[in-house]
């Protein structure tokens, strides 16, 4: 990381810790904000919430490893998460899983060799009715199709 | 995602309501005389526990302490459940004035939602709501000119954890640790978020909290089972015409259900989500009530095609996936429920190895911490009790003579 990356990054730590105030509790929504931006929370982003939250850095680490939203490894641009509980998976998530792998040329778990994709298996994403759902970063679709999901991640930049 | 309104009806929750109405009635009425509306509408929780809402009501308001805390409980994790993701994108009003009155009644002064992860896309939608609100007065200090009654509405968002659910656990990751469940006692009531008093409530909880003020408890209580009072949202998903979420009363019979939602050739329904039972077609007389089937509203429709043993897998592995790590019996007995399942579906098991595997189910349920290891054993055991023709015996042998 050059040094102006890391001054940028410091800044920006900085103003979620304005907006969200000093306090542990306050932890989680900053977390989330540098999530949000980066699709992950490195090293140095992890020792700059520590310091000015007054924590020790292993504290902070603990936690992003506790939620499945958080990662300290670099993900791809854009996070695709398919629902794989049972309503769901009855609903033919499987369908949409094998054509997704095989048009991105990536397993659940991967991310495309350009970095445009990781795509995961979801826990319920409370869309059981309108099945089988999917979630492209913070947007949900409903009622796929193999073909559908396909078309959605052409859509996206 | 675009607000798929649709025009729901029901006795309780989907009645008519107007914006406000609640808190205007509120602040005219006194603290107690909420209290004993909600004694006499007997509410029980909407998440699946079942405590009398005026009980934890009454305790936390009584709790003296300079801050108290009411948190909504929006991290609807349960698989097959998501009422109250109906509730809080199209009656915002109910859940939000809900928190307002509850907010008077315990003397707290902050609210906080806790939305899941997973919801991430109404924050939006929500956040512009409660600023409608702090226009009108509804939210802020001296609500609707009543003199030092100061509430906000924060919301929080969680971070893709089911174990998040439970009430310490939320607490926990609300003052930014892992969310990892607490011993009770001591209770939330008393040692909360911050260490202050806390009262722990579900989405649907408030909404019908929000009705009985106005409406009154007797009107309440008219409706459902003697133990069981109102009415209660279904999330019915699964082998069904018409999936979605229903307001019925409690002591609706489960066959009743499925002719509502147009099931067909159904073999199961697993009531209560993952962590809830499943129930086979001999039993489908059975009520849907605190004190006969309790349930968080969560109903999953199985039809004869489908294999319960997958049923069974896809639920193991999502309570290995979940579960903390934190206590051994949940990490560990977890895990060794789901290899058993992979030794059925494989044919390599001994009826002794599953008996014992049902021992630790049960030894689970016992010593397990939280909700979470008590109630994972849960379809494990009535799966392959109620199926076991089907699992081991079915066609000569079942999975044996595959």
């Amino acid at each position: 990381m050059f040094v102006a990356e890391k001054n940028a990054l410091s800044e920006e730590i900085e103003s979620y810790v304005n907006k969200y105030g000093k306090n542990r509790s306050a932890l989680l929504m900053i977390l989330h904000e540098i999530q949000r931006k980066h699709r992950h929370i490195s090293e140095f982003a992890q020792q700059e919430v520590a310091r000015l939250l007054n924590i020790h850095p292993v504290e902070v680490y603990s936690v992003i490893s506790f939620f499945a939203f958080l990662n300290s490894n670099p993900k791809g641009r854009n996070l695709v998460r398919i629902c794989q509980t049972i309503s769901c998976d009855m609903k033919g998530k499987n369908g949409l899983v094998k054509a997704i792998e095989r048009e991105l040329g990536i397993k659940i778990g991967e991310t495309t060799k350009d970095n445009k994709f990781t795509i995961e298996y979801a826990n319920c994403l409370g869309l059981c009715e309108v099945g089988p759902a999917m979630a492209i970063n913070d947007q949900v679709f409903l009622q796929l199709t193999p073909e559908k999901a396909v078309e959605l991640l052409g859509k996206v930049k | 995602m675009e607000v798929l309104k649709k025009k729901r009806t029901g006795p309780v929750i989907f009645s008519e309501y107007k914006r406000g109405n609640a808190i205007k009635k509120a602040v005219s009425m006194s603290r107690e005389d909420i209290l004993f509306e909600l004694k006499d509408s007997k509410l029980k929780g909407r998440g699946g526990a079942g405590f009398p809402v005026s009980t934890k009501w009454m305790l936390t308001s009584a709790a003296k302490s300079e801050d108290k805390f009411l948190v909504c409980n929006a991290d609807e994790g349960e698989p097959g459940t998501f009422k109250d993701r109906v509730l809080l994108m199209e009656y915002p009003e109910l859940v939000f004035d809900g928190m307002v009155v509850g907010g008077y009644t315990l003397g707290a002064k902050k609210g906080i939602v806790y939305l899941r992860g997973e919801y991430e896309y109404m924050l939006k939608l929500l956040e512009d709501y409660l600023g409608e609100m702090r226009k009108d007065n509804l939210l802020g200090d001296n609500i609707l000119g009543k003199q030092d009654y100061n509430f906000d509405i924060e919301i929080f968002l969680g971070s893709g954890a089911y174990v998040c659910g439970e009430e310490t656990a939320l607490i926990e990751s609300l003052e930014g640790h892992r969310g990892e469940p607490r011993n009770r006692p001591p209770y939330p009531i008393n040692t909360g978020f911050l260490g202050r008093p806390t009262s722990v409530n579900n989405v649907e909880t408030l909404a019908a909290v929000t009705h009985i003020v106005v409406k009154g408890g007797s009107w309440f209580a008219k409706l459902g089972t003697d133990k069981s009072t109102g009415s209660k949202l279904f999330s019915v998903s699964g082998d069904c015409e018409k999936p979605g979420v229903y307001e019925l009363p409690w002591g609706t019979k489960i066959s009743e259900l499925l002719k509502i939602v147009e099931a067909k050739d159904t073999k199961a329904v697993q009531v209560g989500g993952a962590s809830g039972f499943c129930i086979p077609k001999s039993q489908f007389d059975k009520k849907l009530a605190y004190e006969h089937v309790s349930t968080g509203g969560s109903v999953m429709i199985f039809n004869e095609s489908r294999d319960m043993l997958h049923v069974l897998k896809n639920f193991m592995e999502f309570f290995v996936d979940e579960s903390c790590g934190q206590c051994t019996p949940c990490r560990i007995g977890n895990v060794k429920l789901l290899e058993g399942v992979e030794m059925i579906e494989k044919g390599e098991y001994t009826f002794a190895q599953i008996n014992k595997l049902k021992d630790l189910g049960r030894t689970m349920q016992l010593a397990s911490k939280c909700g979470l290891g008590q109630s994972s054993p849960n379809p494990f055991i009535s799966i392959l009790e109620n199926f076991n023709d089907e699992i081991f015996n079915a066609a000569n042998g079942g999975r044996n003579g595959k």
